[in-house]
């Protein structure tokens, strides 16, 4: 089936959608009176340049992966899980609640960090309880339900931070004071400041949820309640514990991508903590149509990316805004979807069975 | 009537504009069977586009002030209606997801407006000034209401009159119902389906840049980041499901909204007081009360929660109380129409 030919299209098919996003980019940043080549150098020093810099991204790329392995969990059920920014705030919440609270001393440090990390992912599936039971329970669609729940939940944070959490000191609505170092997760090194289980925790997760997904009766599961929730019900399959389950799933995973933020990226809460990561990590999801074993990689291209951009603000001859990254991010995602429905549309035979995204069981609004 | 209250209602008016013209918008594309989910977007590129292209003109000094804000609409209508269309084309020619291609354009827009915004923060611009109107505006009570107003006000009335008189009193009005509820049947009565929903997203999307721009000459002049609409178009789009895809209740539950959150803001500025007391309490957490109630209304909609709570009603009563509350979308909204 696969011959030559084919594949050149395949690639082309892959490589067009990238080739437009790059050059619309850099019309733009040409139409703000701005170098595209600078833009590129820039990027790439912000996110490579030094060990230092290359924690940076992977201290973007452990929160995103974790929240989009979690995604791609939701997607299967055929849920849009954009609850999933609020599900990272609460779990950045609960951790916070956590280390203020549990005072254990150093030798501890460990066991403390495990501790909070456990209380983050409940803090997330907490949050994401709520959207699945609005969804399952009460008919709210879990799109309207997750947007509603990620701003009470930002608002929940701005008030413990200015009021019952707010610094002895200069109490603003800035942050909280930083946490004890013990509840903070350690750093491998000054020069490569990560988490080293923390990556190790993503790979796990990674891997569990592969083999979840593609060898277990509750993978087979959420593909039928996904693809098509009524012969899901018909066939047998417990259909609204399944859905549930998903959301579960994917809260707990946010919520421990929230508590990365708080306790290594920050070491304080702060307003919005979550950064934006969980709606990136939709667009990931999206970008793969729903296929898991690519998500580190794109990730990793991904944070990198969001990394390097912080330079456009800093570098003198540039000053450009970071947004830069979201636009460069959303472009390419919305041509690479654009392209394979050109692709389907009109090279039918080239078609590969990809995860189709389309969840005719979950229109909005319904 | 004291003249303070007045006042307030009348003010609530106003700020409601953009999510009533908004919310508007989208019902007339989702009657269509499209689903532009991109509002919160949308709204915040149109708003900083518009506001670019009026203060633009005001610098180089070529229009007169209302020409700049003609301007300013104008380009604003065409970013909402080419993200609109674009959501349309990807939908209806390429077979993709609505809600997918909506979401992404909702975070690209957002970004591209900050993007795009950066020259243009907080400077002053061209704004959309009050036009009282005369007669109307005498009338007791309903005057300094509504009548008291700016031109997109007055826009919004009739742009409300105008979809319900379109929608339930003539044919083409018809053939959009039609066209969201059961396209199959309107095409074998002879309705250009895929053509029409083309142009019902298309205007919907107009619409959706007008009220970006909306804010940005008038309700929050200017520019800033982050924008200050952020969010509201999710709260437009959640005022369609409360609205039940009725002009009527929409523009009802959008005042709605802007009631509630002009009561929230009075408070959090000028305190709390109940039989003179001051009463304490967090003013922070005020700002959830726009989001409780989104979910509020949707639970009452959205049909499980309100079917249980119908059950403890009489009889009698449950029928009417159900079609009265419940709101069921375009049976063919978010899907594809294959012509074979």
């Amino acid at each position: 089936m696969k011959d030559t030919k084919s594949l050149a299209i395949q690639i082309a098919f892959l490589l067009i959608p990238v080739a437009i996003s790059l050059a619309v980019a850099a019309i733009l940043v040409t139409a703000v009176g701005r170098d595209p080549l600078e833009v590129v150098d820039a990027l790439w020093k912000g996110a490579f340049k030094d060990s230092r810099k290359v924690g940076g991204v992977v201290n973007f790329w452990i929160p995103l992966t974790l929240v989009s392995i979690g995604l791609v969990v939701t997607f299967r059920a055929g849920l849009w899980n954009i609850g999933v920014e609020g599900q990272m705030m609460m779990g950045a919440l609960f951790a916070s609640w956590g280390a203020q609270t549990l005072l254990w001393d150093a030798g501890m440090s460990p066991l403390l960090n495990l501790a909070l990390i456990a209380l983050s992912a409940l803090g997330g599936m907490f949050w994401a309880f709520i959207v699945g039971a609005l969804k399952i329970r009460l008919g709210v669609n879990e799109i309207f339900g997750g947007v509603a729940l990620n701003a009470l939940v930002n608002v929940i944070s701005i008030y413990m931070i200015s009021g019952p959490w707010q610094p002895r000191i200069g109490g603003s609505a800035q942050g909280t004071e930083p946490f004890p170092v013990p509840a903070l997760l350690p750093e491998f090194s000054k020069t490569f400041p990560v988490n080293i289980f923390m990556i190790l925790l993503v790979f796990a997760a990674f891997v569990i949820v592969m083999i979840m997904l593609n060898g277990t009766r509750w993978g087979l599961n959420l593909k039928a309640v996904g693809k098509n929730m009524r012969s899901a019900l018909l066939l047998g399959v417990a259909t609204e514990r399944t859905s549930m389950s998903a959301f579960l799933v994917c809260g707990a995973l946010a919520g421990i991508a929230g508590s990365y933020r708080v306790l290594f990226t920050f070491d304080n809460l702060r307003p919005l903590a979550s950064g934006g990561i969980g709606f990136l990590g939709l667009l990931v999801v999206l970008l793969l149509s729903i296929r898991l074993l690519w998500v580190p990689l794109i990730t990793f291209a991904f944070a990198a990316i969001l990394t390097g951009s912080t330079r456009l603000q800093i570098a003198p001859s540039l000053k450009l805004d970071s947004s830069l990254a979201g636009v460069l991010q959303g472009m390419l995602v919305l041509f690479v979807i654009l392209f394979q429905g050109v692709r389907e549309v009109f090279f039918p035979q080239l078609t590969v069975d990809a995860e189709d995204i389309e969840m005719n069981e979950n229109r909005p609004n319904e | 009537m004291n003249e303070e209250l007045l006042n307030t209602l009348g003010s609530i008016i106003g700020t409601a504009t953009p999510l009533v013209i908004a919310s508007l918008g989208e019902t007339i594309t989702e009657r269509a069977g499209v689903v532009n989910l991109s509002l919160d977007g949308s709204l915040t590129l149109a708003a900083v586009l518009g506001f670019a292209a009026a203060w633009t003109a005001q610098e180089a000094g070529v229009l007169d002030v209302p020409m700049q804000i003609a301007l300013g609409i104008v380009v604003a209508m065409l970013v909402g209606a080419l993200i609109a269309t674009l959501i349309g084309f990807s939908s209806i020619k390429l077979r993709r997801d609505q809600v997918a291609v909506g979401f992404v354009l909702t975070l690209l827009a957002a970004d591209l407006a900050r993007f795009l915004g950066a020259d243009f923060t907080r400077i002053p611009g061209p704004q959309i000034t009050r036009w009282t109107l005369p007669v109307l505006s005498d009338l007791p009570i309903l005057g300094p209401i509504f009548f008291q107003q700016n031109v997109l006000v007055y826009f919004s009335y009739i742009l409300m009159l105008v979809i319900w008189f379109w929608l339930f009193r003539t044919k083409g009005g018809l053939a959009l119902r039609a066209i969201g509820e059961r396209p199959e049947a309107a095409y074998a009565r002879g309705a250009k389906v895929q053509w029409l929903r083309y142009w019902y997203t298309f205007l919907g999307g107009a619409l959706v840049g007008l009220a970006g721009v909306a804010y940005s000459l008038n309700v929050k002049p200017g520019w800033s980041s982050p924008p200050a609409m952020q969010g509201d178009g999710w709260i437009a789009l959640a005022i369609v499901i409360f609205g039940g895809w009725h002009p009527f209740r929409v523009v009802l539950g959008a005042w709605l909204f802007a009631a509630l959150r002009a009561v929230s803001s009075n408070i959090q500025t000028n305190g709390l007081f109940i039989f003179g007391q001051e009463i304490n309490f967090p003013f922070v957490l005020l700002n959830t009360l726009p989001w409780l109630l989104m979910i509020l209304t949707l639970l009452i909609v959205s049909g499980g929660f309100t079917e249980r709570l119908l059950q403890y009603m009489p009889r009698a009563v449950q029928h009417r109380m159900r079609a009265f509350l419940r709101s069921d979308p375009p049976k063919a909204l978010g899907t594809r129409f294959e012509m074979e």
